[in-house]
């Protein structure tokens, strides 16, 4: 499903990522671990086509298709989500308005007819309840003095509203307490699906308790150091990223 | 700010703009310049009474006598007031009689326009909407006005001026120049002396008008201005709705429009005033556009109310300042205003409320949005005298920049001489930022569309304001006014 090969990409001038690989197909969840700094949400942005990052280097194909000639909407359109470490709020647009434009462009992007408003309502009630969701949030402005946790749950009813090929998840657990925690991971849970793909970004294993991945990668200082299954995590949790740090200190500064 | 960002700002680009063609009729049109011999050209072409010719020659003498103001925060080099026609109508051997009558040429505009006359067809097709009585200026004289003989049965008058000047003398000598006096700036005092054609509308004691009223605005000939002037009186607990719209076709040269409106609300009575002004603003570079120089103001008597709604896209120029005079005790004053100012474009609006009754309220809402390399200005007035007990004012000034060359200032005013007075303000100013639009994006919307919610949402407040089947064309044309403002 999505390509990344010997991936570079910069910001200012200064290099970010260093040539990354990853092959990812349906159905799978990658974890991607590191420090703070290594590039994990470089690489989430780049997958999304923020225009900050640019690229110097490698491809990524998604489907067959040049991701990274695609504009970002362009993107979103073919399958692609990003639920955002910090989601933005958007005064005087309702989530209401804001899902129906984006549910309508995804389709029109598929060669569908717009939803029907009673079909898109009927919608927004099953996914809400799906994602424990109050629907009086629907009528207030997008993320528009919702609390850290709510913001994180928006995100993930979007995902569901939006039906991702891929879902990259760039620290969605930053900033939550447990119990906000539990309900975004069960969220993301309901969402799986042996069409669908996951890149779930995380500084701490705690979430992959509760988003249980097929495969665990390390990025560090811009590459990806080490892969590995579920159990990869437990070790990071247990000895620290300090022990990448030294494994690999000296291989990347030759 | 991103790199890309200043790239894409580069790319801005003039939507088209959807008004600017020119209809081809011949047109009576008068000689350029401007003396007393034109003053009363134009008087005699009108075939006025003479106490009309001595108001005119009156505003005249005293507009000799003044400066153009300066204190706007606007920049254009001087107007040469000897260049320009005062007089310019698409000749027809008589207003018509019925609409069947009117010159296909204008029919042919009308429809481009959008705009119909024609009593048998609702608007736009959507069932249940209210009729709408259409009264069509282009440019110096009223080409026609629809559902005349329908209001008629109400005793609602809704004619051109011309034609209240000659069947209702006593209303219009009784009202005219009460609220704007011809003196009162320098372009109110130049549309005393040459106004030519423009609204009139009388409102009966206690009748609701069943109709929304509306007066469309076009200038078509070259080098010519425009100055309409409208009257509207409501009497005694009366209600009226009246919209405006305006558009203007391209031209290389600027094109002054000086317009006065002056709103009368009797006792109890409630005037609601909404304009959609579309004014031809000029290339991307600045080249062309109209000059909007406007003197608008009400007076609600007691218990009355006066309410403006304006949404601004147009012109390259915006010098309008629509006003309540909150004379009689317990008079509410509001002005829901929504300017938008992209390339070029310069704006300076915003309001004046004057509490003289006691008990009075205002409301002042103003949304200004600045892309391009535009200036947005905001100038309010909020007075409280005296004899104003328990007044009270509340205003809220919003701006909105998108990119990083355009400009959004405020300067509210306030004098209070009443210490019974509340008087509250509040502003905000943002921005469209990159990682809002990204947001957009990443989930699917592009960035025009974005833009456009965007901008809708936050006008919100004021759109809501505007009769339903003018607010989805203003919603359309805020999205097309800022469209390419943003990569």
């Amino acid at each position: 499903m999505l390509t990344i090969s010997n991936l570079q990409a910069a910001v200012e001038g200064k290099e970010i990522l260093k040539g990354i690989d990853l092959q990812i197909n349906k159905g799978e969840v990658h974890a991607i671990m590191g420090p703070n700094g290594s590039g994990k949400s470089t690489l989430a942005a780049v997958l999304a086509g923020r225009e900050d990052y640019e690229i110097t280097g490698g491809s990524v194909t998604f489907e067959g298709e040049d991701l990274l000639e695609m504009a970002p909407e362009e993107r979103a359109q073919a399958g692609i989500f990003l639920a955002f470490q910090y989601p933005v709020e958007i005064p005087g647009v309702s989530n209401t308005n804001f899902l129906r434009a984006a549910v309508n462009e995804v389709r029109k992007a598929r060669g569908l007819e717009p939803m029907e408003p009673k079909d898109f309502l009927t919608t927004i009630r099953e996914k809400a309840a799906l994602m424990e969701i109050d629907q009086t949030m629907m009528s207030r402005s997008v993320n528009e003095g919702f609390s850290g946790g709510e913001k994180k749950r928006n995100e993930i009813f979007q995902m569901a509203m939006l039906d991702p090929k891929l879902a990259v998840l760039d620290e969605t657990d930053s900033g939550l307490d447990i119990d906000a925690l539990k309900i975004v991971a069960t969220g993301v849970n309901k969402l799986r699906s042996p069409e669908r793909a996951f890149v779930v970004i995380t500084h701490y294993q705690r979430l992959l308790d509760h988003i249980v991945p097929d495969f665990v990668h390390v990025l560090y200082k811009g590459r990806i150091v080490k892969s590995g299954g579920k159990e990869l995590a437990h070790e990071l949790e247990a000895k620290g990223y300090d022990w990448i740090k030294a494994e690999f200190a000296e291989e990347i500064a030759s | 700010m991103a790199r890309e960002e200043f790239d894409i700002l580069d790319e801005v680009v003039t939507s088209e703009y959807k008004y600017g063609f020119v209809t081809d009729i011949e047109q009576d049109i008068i000689p350029i310049g401007l003396n007393e011999g034109v003053v009363r050209m134009i008087s005699a072409k009108k075939n006025e009474p003479e106490w009309m010719l001595e108001w005119r020659l009156k505003a005249y003498r005293h507009w000799l006598t003044m400066r153009e103001p300066t204190w706007q925060n606007v920049t254009f080099p001087p107007i040469d007031y000897q260049a320009v026609s005062y007089y310019a109508a698409p000749k027809q051997s008589a207003k018509p009689q019925s609409l069947d009558e009117i010159d296909p040429e204008l029919r042919a505009t009308l429809d481009k326009l959008g705009i119909s006359l024609d009593e048998q067809k609702r608007i736009t097709g959507v069932e249940g909407t209210p009729r709408i009585a259409v009264d069509f200026v282009m440019d110096s004289v009223s080409v026609a006005t629809s559902f005349k003989e329908k209001l008629k049965e109400l005793g609602v008058v809704f004619c051109s001026i011309s034609e209240a000047i000659q069947e209702h003398p006593e209303l219009v000598k009784k009202y005219i120049s009460t609220v704007v006096p011809t003196n009162d700036n320098y372009f109110a005092a130049l549309n005393s002396a040459v106004f030519s054609d423009g609204s009139f509308c009388y409102i009966p004691k206690g009748v609701r008008c069943p109709m929304e009223l509306s007066t469309y605005f076009r200038i078509n000939a070259e080098n010519t201005g425009q100055f309409e002037r409208t009257l509207l009186i409501a009497d005694e607990g009366s209600y009226v709705s009246y919209l405006e719209g305006c558009t203007a076709p391209m031209r290389d040269e600027h094109q002054l429009h000086a317009a006065v409106v002056e709103l009368i609300a009797l006792d109890g009575a409630e005037i609601k005033y909404s304009t959609v002004q579309n004014w031809y603003p000029g290339d991307k570079n600045g080249k062309g556009g109209i000059y909007n120089f406007v003197t608008k103001r009400g007076v609600a008597h007691k218990n009355a109310k006066v309410s403006w709604t304006q949404v601004e896209t147009g012109s390259a120029i915006t010098w309008k300042y629509p006003s309540v005079t909150l004379k009689g005790d317990n008079a509410v004053g509001e002005f829901y205003s929504v300017a938008v100012t992209n390339n070029h474009q310069q704006a300076d609006t915003g309001t004046k409320m004057i509490h003289v009754g006691k008990n009075t309220k205002s409301r002042i809402v103003s949304k200004g949005i600045s892309a391009g390399r535009s200036q947005n200005s905001y100038r309010g007035q909020v007075r409280v005298n005296k004899t104003a007990d328990n007044a009270r004012n509340f205003s809220q000034c919003d701006s909105l920049l998108i990119g990083d060359r355009c400009g959004a200032h405020t300067f509210p005013y306030i004098e209070v001489a009443n210490t019974t007075a509340t008087v509250e303000h509040e502003a905000t100013t943002s921005k469209i930022g990159e990682d809002i639009i990204f947001y957009f994006n990443q989930r699917g919307i592009d960035t025009e569309q974005a833009v456009a919610m965007i901008v809708n949402g936050y006008a919100k407040e004021v759109m809501n304001q505007l009769p339903m089947e003018f607010a989805v064309e203003a919603q359309k044309l805020l999205a097309i006014s800022l469209e390419g403002s943003v990569g």
